[in-house]
């Protein structure tokens, strides 16, 4: 590209004199300009992004100093704060529980949402009613959910426990254990978030093809080898968008855990952002806050990288599967 | 009979899911209608009462949570940052579907970026440079903030929307004598607008919805109803009642727009990714 702006309608025109130049409307912007439009049009949207992008920039300055509420004039430590970060166990531990998190969040999730998808593409009457209230847990605050289910989780109070009574499980300490914290929180992120991977594997089951479905009936083939064979397959690229928009948002989970545990019992549900905020304005250590979070970001920024290309690569096979 | 019995069993897993998903909500309800003296004694028998909606509602309870508030709030910064992010989104989605030019792609993947970066790795430094410049706890600042979040999601959204026209509309008008700009707000927008107002609403949502930013830069004055529902909890003697039903309010507007836009929602929450 030769960094001249060309409307995509007239891209083939290399150079401004094109043949088709007959066909060229009477403009009233004079030529020299006619290049700038573009940028003019981005111009607001490059000035915002460099408001977002400053702060982040200065927060990448800031880790390379002490900066904190009690050294109101932090000295310059370079890489001092990230070798202690990678030096502390409890980094260790909060990426292990983060990671335990994304992975048992989003499995559920998708498992969970496909299945509920696939349920819903059959169309019964039940279906049909219910597909309507889909998206309910979904358009509810995460902090919300988890103030919900705080209170129904509660031990000696809520009214799971008071549920389970009969069963003779009356109780649980839900919230209180370490594991029982993180499936409790994985709970609540599976209650919210489900509806959004059934949305779209939806919307993928019913802009499947119906043709190989039809002959695969028509082969005889049985429920199962269709739902491996064709469905899944065809599926995955849908399946896959929902995956990687679910796993990179359980990464950096925050108001659920916030609400629900803030973090406890003892470190059991500390993840990465609630360890950094605790660092960051709780304890009033900023730079070393901010540390935790540039970490975490390259992270999360890589595995985007690698997930999205591999996405791409998926689409265009897809692409390539004559309909 | 086995089709029979396979159609049953699958309707009964599909309500069974239903069940998991709406028995919160309803349990909110039942929670919110219950008197202060038998929160906790009673389950599912006890007289109702609309006093916990009327403390929410009111001047705030006796420890003087302004709910009202911080519901205007809420209000106020998300139209605020929707209106923000359609002024500057607009034409930049436009720019982008219409023209390939130096730099186009690298901003919509530093936008998209926006949307999974850690949300403290932008506010820790924000939280400090905000009390410098005085903007902690203010409107503007929470609008400003809330762009990481409405304003990726209507620039990408909206690029595929005028990437789906065809763009001789716009050379026909261009051929009557229209300017790039008439062309543009004559022909293009009006093309886009259930577009537009899907998007709107989605943003809407999402800052709506949104704890972590004014959990962090606000601390009154311009609190929000996320980061006001909890507050209901402190205390040593927790309100289930009052924390119910600060819930129950505060999830209405989403749940009412939500209901407008379900067609528009698979192309909203994927970003563009996927169009139904």
């Amino acid at each position: 590209m030769s960094g001249r702006a060309s409307p995509v309608p007239e891209a083939n025109h290399g150079a401004a004199s094109g043949a088709g130049a007959g066909k060229r409307a009477v403009r009233a912007v004079p030529a020299w300009r006619r290049p700038l439009r573009p940028y003019l049009l981005i111009v607001p949207a490059l000035l915002l992004t460099g408001g977002i992008l400053y702060p982040f920039g200065l927060g990448l300055y800031y880790t390379v100093f002490d900066f904190a509420a009690s050294k109101p004039q932090p000295d310059l430590v370079g890489i001092e704060n990230y070798r202690r970060i990678f030096t502390q166990s409890s980094f260790w531990d909060s990426a292990r529980v983060t990671v335990a998190y994304a992975i048992g969040a989003a499995a559920v999730e998708t498992v969970l949402g496909v299945a509920v998808a696939l349920l819903l593409h059959r169309a019964s009457f039940v279906g049909r009613v219910l597909e309507k209230i889909l998206i309910l847990p979904l358009m509810i605050a995460p902090v919300i959910a988890a103030i919900m289910w705080k209170l129904m989780l509660q031990p000696s109070v809520g009214v799971i426990n008071h549920l389970l009574k009969p069963f003779g499980l009356g109780g649980v300490q839900w919230t209180d254990t370490p594991t029982g914290a993180l499936l409790s929180s994985i709970t609540v992120d599976v209650w919210v978030y489900t509806p959004f991977v059934a949305i779209l594997a939806l919307a993928g089951l019913r802009s499947l093809p119906a043709s190989p479905f039809e002959a695969a009936a028509v082969d005889g083939a049985g429920w199962w080898f269709t739902f491996r064979r064709l469905t899944l397959p065809m599926l995955w690229p849908y399946v896959l968008v929902a995956v990687i928009f679910r796993f990179m948002d359980s990464l950096k989970v925050f108001d659920i855990i916030y609400a629900l545990t803030e973090g406890g019992p003892g470190d059991s549900t500390m993840v990465l952002q609630i360890r950094a905020y605790l660092e960051a304005i709780r304890f009033q250590r900023y730079s070393f806050g901010i540390s935790y979070m540039v970490v975490l970001w390259a992270v999360v920024y890589l595995v985007t990288m690698v997930l999205v290309r591999y996405l791409g690569r998926i689409q265009n096979r897809a692409a390539e599967v004559p309909g | 009979m086995k089709r029979r019995v396979l159609a049953v069993a699958a309707d009964l897993a599909l309500i069974l899911y239903f069940v998991f998903a709406l028995f919160p909500v309803a349990w909110m309800v039942i929670l919110s209608l219950k008197p202060t003296n038998e929160l906790f004694s009673t389950y599912f028998s006890f007289t109702p009462t609309f006093d916990s909606y009327r403390t929410v509602l009111g001047a705030g309870d006796d420890q003087g949570v302004p709910f009202v508030r911080f519901f205007v709030n809420s209000l106020v910064v998300s139209v605020g940052a929707v209106a923000l992010s359609l002024v500057i989104g607009l034409p930049a989605a436009y720019a982008a579907a219409r023209w390939r030019f130096r730099g186009s792609e690298n901003l919509m993947f530093t936008l998209l970026s926006f949307r999974f970066a850690p949300e403290l790795t932008v506010i820790i430094p924000l939280f400090v440079l905000y009390q410098k410049l005085g903007l902690f706890d203010t409107y503007v600042g929470m609008v400003w903030v809330l762009q990481l979040v409405t304003l990726p999601l209507i620039v990408w959204i909206m690029r595929s929307y005028f990437s789906d026209l065809s763009p001789e509309l716009e050379q026909a008008a261009l051929l009557d004598g229209y300017t790039r700009k008439q062309a543009f707000f004559k022909v293009a927008l009006p093309l886009v607008k259930p577009g537009i107002a899907a998007v709107s609403l989605l943003a809407f949502i999402f800052a709506w919805n949104n704890f972590v930013f004014p959990l962090i830069l606000t601390s009154s004055n311009a609190q929000t109803v996320t980061v006001g529902a909890l507050s209901f909890l402190g205390g040593d003697r927790p309100k289930y009642n009052l924390t119910a039903a600060a819930a129950l309010v505060s999830v209405v507007p989403p749940l009412l727009l939500a209901l407008t836009i379900q067609r528009y929602l698979v192309r909203g929450l994927s970003f563009g990714a996927v169009k139904s």
